[in-house]
């Protein structure tokens, strides 16, 4: 029997209410009272001197009141990376500073140099377009492709950096001489060199952020689009305005989608904090979906080089990868960790392979910043391994099932270091093959091949079997491996004293469903109604620090600190609960919200022990303190592992190209599951995105560093007929061994695992078809398809 | 977007003398002018709207022709043009409902944008386009990307479909905005058929006159299996290459005729 209520539940998103009538509370709906408009003054050209800029001319517009430019923020701080990289050479990576605004260069299009501040948007954007006018910028040829950017080392994003490499990285260098013998000494290497394309991120709500400040404290507020608040706080404050983080509140509220593109902090948010103070009035900037597309911060975007050896039966004896990784015009707070310990460690994949090695090299180039994307290094990892290894099989002749089966680790072998140093904990990737199999009807699958084929379609069936690494830990490790933050998550439960529950969690919801999942898991702990329970998040006034949401790791790590924190509140009611029923403490019981003297019919429902706490009139005040709140701070000590096997089912049409995809099968394991419906929706849209990667998206940088995708128009989203129905099971669970909950992350799994199956499924229905064609780089568009099979 | 005056006369005179302004554009459904002017891209000092004029709305049959007015939506057109179902389809595919609800066939064919759907229509149609000064015959009309043959200050009153005994447009959709990627046309009369090509050339919207003669031979997708379409001059973009656009012609021209009803 399903459950209605409580940790398993698909209770209804309870925030879907105010979204979906209108009623959310987004950054752009604060308004505030004698509010001013920053409108930023943005390059046109990917590279250029900024020779002068002349704000005199725009001073005295109407509206006008007050103009920034790069000059005025030379004394801040930069906005910095988040994680130092080590090159193989020892030298740490090359970090230059990424100012508030632009100054001396431009180097993408879409730079901001100047901001100006004015009573309306309209004003504003009249000032801006004037000032443009009386800039002048020398425009430089522009870095855009990666391997001409570090060939010359005459044409520079950043003058002090002659091969526009920011490090290369060796993971694991120790590894390197084995894996180059295993694969000289392989009886077969596939070779596939491949392209992880380049996504704009695209969240439903643009990016805003308004800024505060109160001379009567000398302190500010930020209120913005952030996944993690505490995180903005901190870098702003500490790193860039050096404002004492007590004199700031950040406050995230409603936030329409983010998938990662607004973990980091911008420039734009600093500016309005100083724009702020400066004219003693609130400032508020939200972006233009055009301003959207070249400022956000992209995601993927590598170029790959994957040697697959090989036994002649298909045992995978090593993997090694060459990958140059684009990191755009400056350091993204992400975008060093992005591309190496979320990607590089990956490269095992579920598989049992003896030897692996990566080689990332990350690239300067004059276009927008590329950071963590939804999945963020790990659908490049799997895409690179799921592609090559069917390449292999097909090479080989061999089935792409059973080459992955020789070579999945088998439930035995957990938990199981990997070549490249991650332990996975527990797994059972054949149950979630064999579940996909039969899902799809795999067995069918010939015989629906030939119905295509009667219609004159080819029909393609594409595997992929993928693991991913979420719930990034344990801050002692990472801190070793060049984090610069730790990666615990907090959270404070609060019984009000009729009962009721107040959480407050450094996780964010952005869309995910927090507010209804975790009121689920503490109505299910403490025993009481889920609407009893209240979630607070998004503003670091009223929230623990926690590191917010990203990496799949709300419920894993932010989830875990909950539970601990109810533990705590459980422990100190048993206390209270001692002392009313004059029992001793060893001797009570929670069971279904209520404090029980064991084998007794004595006991004290959980909301008689919150008033207690807070009436301590028969109370034990010299054990415990009054009050029933508690605080929990969770640092896991390891990733967690979803794994899982996508099938994708596609017909291709001869005569054009087209593909469609006419079936997509998920068998994931998750662990355990808080909210099936939730869990189901998060894999549909994670693979929607994973379809858009592979079929649609398709950002393009002409040689001048123009986006020639930069809106709509050229810029292809996924639509609901783009997809078709998306058949999720997440049966196959194993518990995650090392947090209370059980639970693996799985927001980014969809976007993870499938690209390569739809890829396959695409390779495989034109080789079905006859067309001797071993690869078409994503997106699959019509045209590449079809010139692959008439080239 | 600048800011700019509004006016929404009732009669065709009215409207062109609001338009004898030198800053002054005519305004149908906004759907492409709004868009650009909120880019800042276009800075009309009046904008004159033309969709309060009653004689330039409504379909209208006239004989052996279909009349349209100038400021009838893609929706009008979609649910009242069923004597001419090839042109209902077509325009029942435009964008989605709020485009179809707002853009108008004097817009489209005035703004002739490369991948749009009515240049298309109006040309493998012969259709006629009725200006407040003159008509002008859909084949001198159309004169290259964004380019036609109207006059500063002159607007589309009126367009007249020939309605032919088979047609059918086939639109392969560019996967982003979901305009034609190519679309083509296939208009069969009387006298001969008539095949337009959209979304494909550098030149714009174009006639593929191999392919009329060839239909008007033998009215089969069989009859054009041996033609093909130059890919010199073909539009190449992150879309699709220019010898991908010349095989799509190929291909959507077979559809169009297999489908024609
Ligand atoms: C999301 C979206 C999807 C679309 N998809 C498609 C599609 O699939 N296929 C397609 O063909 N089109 C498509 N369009 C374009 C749409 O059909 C527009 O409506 C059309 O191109 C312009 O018509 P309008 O009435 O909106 O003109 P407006 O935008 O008002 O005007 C366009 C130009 O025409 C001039 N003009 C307007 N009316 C007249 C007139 N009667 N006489 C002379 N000049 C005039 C204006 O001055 C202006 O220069 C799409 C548009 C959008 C926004």
């Amino acid at each position: 029997m399903p459950k209605d209520s409580g940790i398993g539940a698909s209770s209804k998103r309870r925030e879907d209410v105010r979204f979906l009538t209108g009623n959310g509370n987004y950054t752009d709906d604060h308004s505030m009272q004698g509010e001013a408009h920053a409108v930023m003054v943005r390059s046109n050209v990917a590279h250029g001197k900024i020779l002068s800029i002349d704000t005199s001319a725009v001073e005295n517009m109407p509206g006008v009141l007050a103009v920034f430019t790069g000059e005025d923020f030379v004394e801040v701080g930069g906005n910095p990376a988040g994680w130092l990289i080590h090159s193989r050479d020892g030298e740490p990576m090359r970090e230059p500073k990424r100012p508030v605004l632009a100054h001396g260069k431009v180097r993408h299009v879409g730079d901001a140099y100047a901001a100006i501040i004015a009573e309306t948007v309209q004003q504003g954007r009249d000032a801006a377009e004037a000032l443009a006018a009386a800039t002048e910028i020398e425009e430089l040829p522009a870095v855009v492709n990666m391997a001409a950017a570090v060939a010359n080392a005459d044409n520079r994003v950043h003058d002090e950096i002659p091969d526009n490499l920011c490090f290369d990285w060796g993971w694991i260098e120790d590894n390197r001489d084995a894996v180059d013998q295993a694969l000289k000494d392989a009886p077969h290497v596939t070779t596939l060199e491949l392209v992880n394309n380049r996504l704009v991120p695209n969240a439903m709500e643009p990016r805003s952020s308004i800024g505060e400040y109160y001379s009567s404290d000398d302190s500010y507020k930020l209120t913005t689009t952030s996944q993690n608040p505490h995180l903005t706080k901190l870098l702003v404050c500490a790193f860039v305005l050096g404002i004492p983080e007590h004199k700031m509140t950040v406050v995230a509220p409603d936030v329409g989608g983010g998938f990662g593109s607004k973990i980091y902090h911008y420039g734009e948010e600093a500016l309005v904090l100083v724009a702020a103070k400066k004219l003693r009035r609130p400032v508020r900037w939200t972006a233009e979906r055009s301003e959207s597309f070249l400022s956000d911060a992209h995601g993927r975007d590598h170029v790959t080089t994957i040697e697959v050896g090989a036994t002649l039966d298909g045992e995978i004896l090593a993997i090694r990868t060459n990958t140059l990784a684009n990191v755009g015009a400056y350091l993204s707070n992400f975008s060093t960790a992005t591309p190496t310990f979320l990607h590089g460690t990956l490269m095992a994949g579920p598989y049992k392979v003896p030897h692996v090695y990566v080689n990332l090299k990350a690239v300067f180039t004059n276009t927008a910043p590329v950071d963590a994307y939804r999945g963020a290094g790990r659908p490049e990892a799997t895409y690179s391994i799921e592609r090559a290894v069917d390449k292999m099989a097909r090479e080989l002749k061999l089935d792409p099932v059973e080459v992955r089966r020789k070579n999945l680790l088998t439930p035995d072998q957990f938990p199981y270091t990997t070549p490249v140093a991650l332990v996975y904990d527990t797994g059972n990737y054949q149950a979630t093959l064999d579940k996909a199999l039969e899902l799809a009807d795999y067995a069918g699958f010939e015989a629906r091949a030939a119905e295509s084929k009667s219609r004159g379609k080819l029909r393609g069936m594409g595997l992929s079997t993928w693991i991913e690494a979420c719930g990034i830990a344990p801050s002692h490790l990472v801190g070793q491996l060049g984090s610069r933050v730790g990666l615990y998550d907090a959270a404070t439960v609060r019984v009000n004293a009729t009962g009721s529950i107040s959480v407050m969690v450094g996780a964010h919801s952005h869309g995910q469903g927090h507010e209804t999942v975790f009121a689920q898991i503490v109505a299910d702990k403490l025993g009481i109604d889920e609407g009893a329970v209240d979630i607070v998040h998004g503003d670091t006034s009223k929230i623990p620090f926690g590191m917010g949401s990203y990496g799949s790791r709300s419920l894993a790590v932010c989830g875990s600190a909950m539970d601990r924190a109810m533990d705590k509140i459980i422990a100190k009611g048993k206390k209270i609960a001692a002392h009313m029923l004059e029992a001793s403490e060893g001797d009570i019981v929670f069971e279904d919200g209520s404090f029980k003297v064991e084998g007794t019919d004595k006991a004290k429902a959980f909301g008689e022990i919150a008033f207690a706490a807070y009436v301590p009139h028969n109370y034990p005040l010299e054990e415990v303190e009054p009050g029933l709140e508690e605080t929990a701070f969770y640092d896991p000590n390891n990733f967690t592992y979803p794994a899982g096997a996508y099938l994708c089912e596609v017909e291709v049409d001869p005569d054009t190209g087209v593909v469609e995809v006419v079936a997509f099968t998920c068998a994931d394991d998750f662990g355990n599951v808080m909210n099936p419906m939730i869990v189901e929706g998060q894999v549909h849209g994670g693979v929607v995105q994973g379809i858009g990667q592979a079929m649609i998206e398709n950002t393009t940088y002409d040689e001048n560093g123009q986006l020639m995708s930069g809106s709509y128009m050229d810029y292809a989203m996924p639509r609901a007929d783009d997809v078709p129905m998306i058949t999720v099971d997440h049966s196959c669970a194993t518990p995650c061994t090392h947090n209370p909950l059980g639970v693996k992350g799985c927001g980014e799994a969809g976007a993870i695992g499938s690209p390569p199956a739809l890829v396959n499924a695409v390779i495989d229905a034109l080789n079905r078809g006859g067309h001797d064609v071993a690869h078409i780089d994503m997106p699959v568009t019509p045209s590449r398809v079809w010139s692959a099979m008439n080239g | 977007m600048y800011n700019f005056e509004f006016t929404k006369p009732t009669s065709i005179a009215d409207a062109v003398a609001a338009l004898a302004d030198e800053d002054a554009q005519a305004l149908g459904g906004g759907q492409t002018l709004i868009p650009t002017m909120k880019q800042r891209l276009a800075m009309p000092g009046t904008l004159v709207s033309l969709t309060g004029i009653a004689e330039m709305k409504g379909v209208c049959r006239d004989g052996d022709s279909l009349a349209i007015g100038g400021a009838t939506t893609h929706a009008t057109v979609a649910a009242e043009a069923g004597d001419y179902p090839g042109l209902a389809a077509m325009a029942a595919h435009i964008g989605d409902p709020a485009v179809r609800n707002r853009g108008t066939i004097g817009g489209s064919l005035a703004n002739n944008d490369p991948s749009a759907c009515y240049p298309c229509a109006a040309l493998a149609s012969g259709a006629t386009i009725v200006t407040n000064t003159r008509e002008i015959a859909a084949d001198d009309y159309f004169q290259g990307l964004f380019t036609t043959a109207l006059e500063e200050g002159e607007i589309i009153i009126n367009v007249k479909f020939p309605i032919p005994e088979k047609s059918n447009y086939q639109k392969f959709v560019q996967p982003a905005s979901r305009f034609a990627l190519v679309g083509v046309m296939v208009a069969k009369y009387a006298d001969g058929v008539r095949v337009a090509v959209t979304g494909a050339s550098e030149e714009g919207v174009f006639r593929w006159t191999a392919a009329e003669e060839a239909l008007s031979a033998n009215f089969s997708a069989d009859a054009i299996a041996g033609l093909s379409v130059d890919a010199d001059g073909m539009i190449g973009d992150l879309h699709g290459t220019p010898e991908y656009r010349a095989h799509l012609i190929g291909v959507m021209t077979k559809r169009a005729v297999a489908a024609a009803a």
